[in-house]
């Protein structure tokens, strides 16, 4: 959904900066209708979360009372107002999802995590949430990782699943 | 538009249409309970059912301001359609049949209710909405005897950071009335639905307080609320302790607008002057001294007009950078909504107080020194039609006398509330009259309580100081800036002065009154463009002024504005006194106390300064 990723929200560009990036967007924004979900969305991909500089900045940019942009992003699970890990984990729990037990694959990565929905694990690799149907329910019980979709997805093989990313991190940080 | 065709399940197919008879004059015909009856393209069918004056309930509705379909209370029967419809949102259909009275309709609304009364975490008993209650009243209305679904309640949260409101979310039946008057009306926008579902609450952004966020506190979200979610703090406990307290002179204020809608808790019809009544009641219930704010508000003429002459001649004659145009600073709301929104705007603020703080002020000082007592031995009391004017008494400026001005401040509803606390019998009492010396006031003084009063109380004043005739209106009113329209000009020519304002000689004052702060806000756009050039404006925070104020009886539309708009103006015209330099306890207070306007001691009494608030 994240139309584009640039880059994570990592200590080497100052929040000015990302600020500055953000006015840009308003303002190729502020004529436009509906502008505040797509600004959101934005906004997320260039903090990586939602900060409060960056809601009160869109709130004053596109005109919005900044209660009007919190409710916005307190309705929609896929705001979130709390810095995440490196990798987002959405378990879809839509009815497709939740027949074929969703529920199911859910616990077991909180098990594997050690942590609730809406939380980040201590290490900062991972975070987890709670999704309502990417619109693959053929292909039911889903999660998202990053932009990434995984189909059929069986309680048991969470943690090899996981693994991937994990091992992902540690190639890339000997290859640096 | 609405299409013909099919909506709602409505098929237009089925219906015999005016268009297809001869003589379609544009107006649908429609019958509402066999009645028939024929309005405008466009209405809806509630307000059509209100023309007939059947009553069709309601919760969200708000006329002229929201019209959402949230609530479905208003859910009404209509021939050849499936489903109930919300007849506040549905317009009508040329041949529509609507029962507003079945067996279904009525099942479907006691169901709507039930249900909003299972989340309902009232407490009617101890509810300040107690026999005020729009949902209380419907669910009697209704015969509802039983609620037949058990379940979870709304969360508690209560919210008392600001001096003025509380919320109690567990109340909230979610109509959103308070956010679209906050939001559209106002132009604040403090107020939104937040999350989601069952965990939806109204409030400010995420989980803030009202005082943490831009607020003005106004009140207009406790008029409109239909429940006890959000209401004024109430203040009664302490009035009642000052006054049982033997050490302390108690003594109170009346805005002028507490007069034309005070008898509206005892039943009266909106714009029933109970000038006289209100006296006996606030002497009955042990007041020390019954007094006026029309006295200070005449008081403000006198500052508030020289202030403006004396910016004029700073522009005009000593060429000097002076802040125009001057606005009018008596409303607590509208100066927190500049503090907040428009800092830039804060000198052409009017330095001086508020007609409250100028009486609190005077009070400890002049009155209190006529008695022989200290500031902190006088205990004032305001009754006000407004939820700022107690942050405004809260500020902490306010301490000119050395001690807090203004003690209390309580609202027309809660003044309502105490009289019969006390076991007054509002509607025998005989009439009285204020006290003196800080109680005699002009009809000038009345109008502070109406859009476009200041600006023609200031008007009366100012334009006889400065050409030595009165003004040129018929009985003195300035026709073009009375009445609701959101903002009003006028254009006042100077066609000659006298000697000491001869760079007046042949000048026109240009002035604009706006009332609701999305209209403040209008008129701000309106000068920063340079579409608007003014010298004067007059901004009050609420619609119609503060005969609509935050603190009054409920229900306020434009009708009930307008009535009490008019009794205000006829307690001004039935004054021998029309102008607030003529009053001699103003003239007195000149020659006793203050010295002149502007002079020394107004200044440490009278003006004040303003703080940035930022958003």
């Amino acid at each position: 959904m994240a139309p584009e990723k640039l880059g994570c929200a990592c200590e080497e560009v100052s929040e000015q900066e990302l600020l500055a990036r953000l006015d840009e967007v308003i303002q190729e924004y502020r004529e436009k209708p509906g502008a505040l979900i797509p600004v959101l969305q934005i906004a997320q991909g260039i903090f990586g979360y939602l900060p409060e500089s960056a809601l009160k900045r869109i709130s004053r940019g596109l005109n919005k009372s900044y209660s009007e942009v919190a409710g916005v992003v307190g309705f929609y699970s896929f705001f979130s107002t709390v810095p995440r890990g490196k990798h987002l984990i959405r378990t879809c729990l839509g009815t497709a999802c939740y027949v074929r037990g969703g529920k199911r694959v859910l616990d077991s990565i909180k098990r594997d995590l050690g942590i609730d929905v809406g939380e980040t694990t201590p290490d900062k690799m991972f975070s987890l949430e709670v999704a309502r149907c990417f619109g693959a329910c053929g292909l039911a019980p889903t999660i998202t990782i990053d932009n990434e979709v995984h189909q059929r997805v069986k309680p048991l093989k969470v943690h090899e699943l996981l693994d991937e990313y994990r091992n992902q991190g540690a190639v890339a940080e000997k290859g640096a | 538009m609405w299409p013909r065709g099919k909506r709602n399940g409505v098929c237009a197919a089925t219906i015999e249409t005016s268009a297809e008879r001869k003589g379609w004059n544009g107006m649908p015909q429609l019958t509402i309970d066999g009645m028939s009856v024929q309005v405008p393209e466009g209405t809806t069918i509630l307000e059509a059912v209100r023309q007939i004056g059947v009553r069709v309930p309601t919760l969200c509705y708000l006329k002229d301001i929201q019209a959402i379909g949230a609530c479905r209370v208003c859910l009404v029967e209509v021939q050849g359609s499936r489903v109930l419809v919300a007849s506040c949102v549905t317009p009508v259909l040329d041949g529509m049949k609507v029962f507003t009275n079945t067996a279904r309709v009525r099942e479907a609304r006691r169901t709507v209710v039930e249900l909003l009364l299972s989340e309902h975490n009232g407490d009617c008993q101890t509810c300040n909405r107690n026999d005020d209650c729009e949902l209380q009243a419907l669910a009697r209305e209704l015969g509802i005897s039983d609620i037949t679904y058990p379940g979870e309640k709304s969360a508690r949260v209560v919210d008392a950071s600001t001096p003025a409101l509380m919320r109690d979310s567990a109340k909230c039946i979610k109509c959103r009335r308070c956010v679209t008057v906050c939001g559209q009306v106002q132009g604040v926008g403090a107020l939104f639905p937040q999350y989601r579902g069952f965990e939806s609450v109204i409030g400010p952004a995420f989980t803030n307080e009202l005082a943490e966020v831009v607020c003005v506190q106004c009140g207009q979200c406790a008029a409109v609320c239909p429940v006890g979610a959000i209401s004024e703090k109430d203040q009664i406990s302490e009035a009642w302790a000052a006054l049982d307290d033997p050490s302390k002179h108690v003594i109170v204020q009346t805005a002028p607008a507490i007069r034309a809608a005070l008898g509206e808790c005892f039943g009266y019809p909106p714009g029933t002057l109970v000038t006289g009544k209100m006296v006996s009641a606030l002497r009955r219930l042990g007041f020390d001294g019954v007094f006026d704010t029309n006295f200070t508000a005449d008081l403000t003429i006198i500052e508030e007009g020289t202030e403006l002459l004396m910016r004029l001649k700073a522009a005009l004659v000593e060429k000097k950078e002076v802040a125009l145009p001057q606005f009018t600073s008596c409303s607590p709301g509208w100066i927190k909504f500049v503090e907040h929104f428009y800092p830039e705007l804060l000198p052409n603020i009017s330095t001086c107080k508020s007609p409250q703080q100028m009486f609190g002020a005077v009070a400890k000082t002049y009155y209190a020194k006529m008695l022989n007592k200290e500031p902190k031995d006088i205990f004032v009391v305001s009754v006000m039609p407004c939820t700022a004017k107690k942050f405004e008494a809260q500020r902490p400026e306010m301490h000119s006398s050395g001690v807090r001005d203004v003690d209390v401040v309580l609202t027309t509803r809660e003044l309502g509330r105490m009289i019969k606390q006390s076991g007054i019998d509002f509607v025998s009492l005989p009439d009285d009259k204020m006290d003196s010396p800080i109680g005699m006031s002009s009809g000038a003084a009345d109008i502070f309580a109406n859009t476009g009063g200041v600006m023609e109380a200031a008007l009366r004043t100012a334009y006889e100081i400065v050409t030595g005739t009165p003004l040129p209106f018929e009985n003195l009113h300035v026709a073009p800036i009375s009445g609701l329209e959101g903002v009003k000009e006028a254009s006042i020519e100077i066609p000659r002065a006298v000697p000491e304002w001869s760079f007046l000689d042949g000048a026109t004052l240009k002035v604009a009154v706006a009332h609701g702060l999305g209209n403040a806000r209008k008129v701000i756009e309106r000068i920063k463009s340079g579409e608007g050039s003014y010298h004067f404006v007059e901004i009050m925070t609420c619609p119609g002024g503060c005969i609509g104020g935050g603190g009054q009886p409920r229900m306020t539309d434009n009708e009930v504005r307008m009535a009490r708009i008019r009794a205000i103006y006829k307690e001004d015209e039935g004054k021998k006194l029309r102008k607030s330099h003529e009053n001699p306890e103003i003239v007195q207070i000149y020659e006793q106390f203050l010295g002149k306007p502007l002079g020394h001691l107004s200044h440490k009494l009278l003006h004040t300064q303003y703080v940035e608030r930022g958003l």
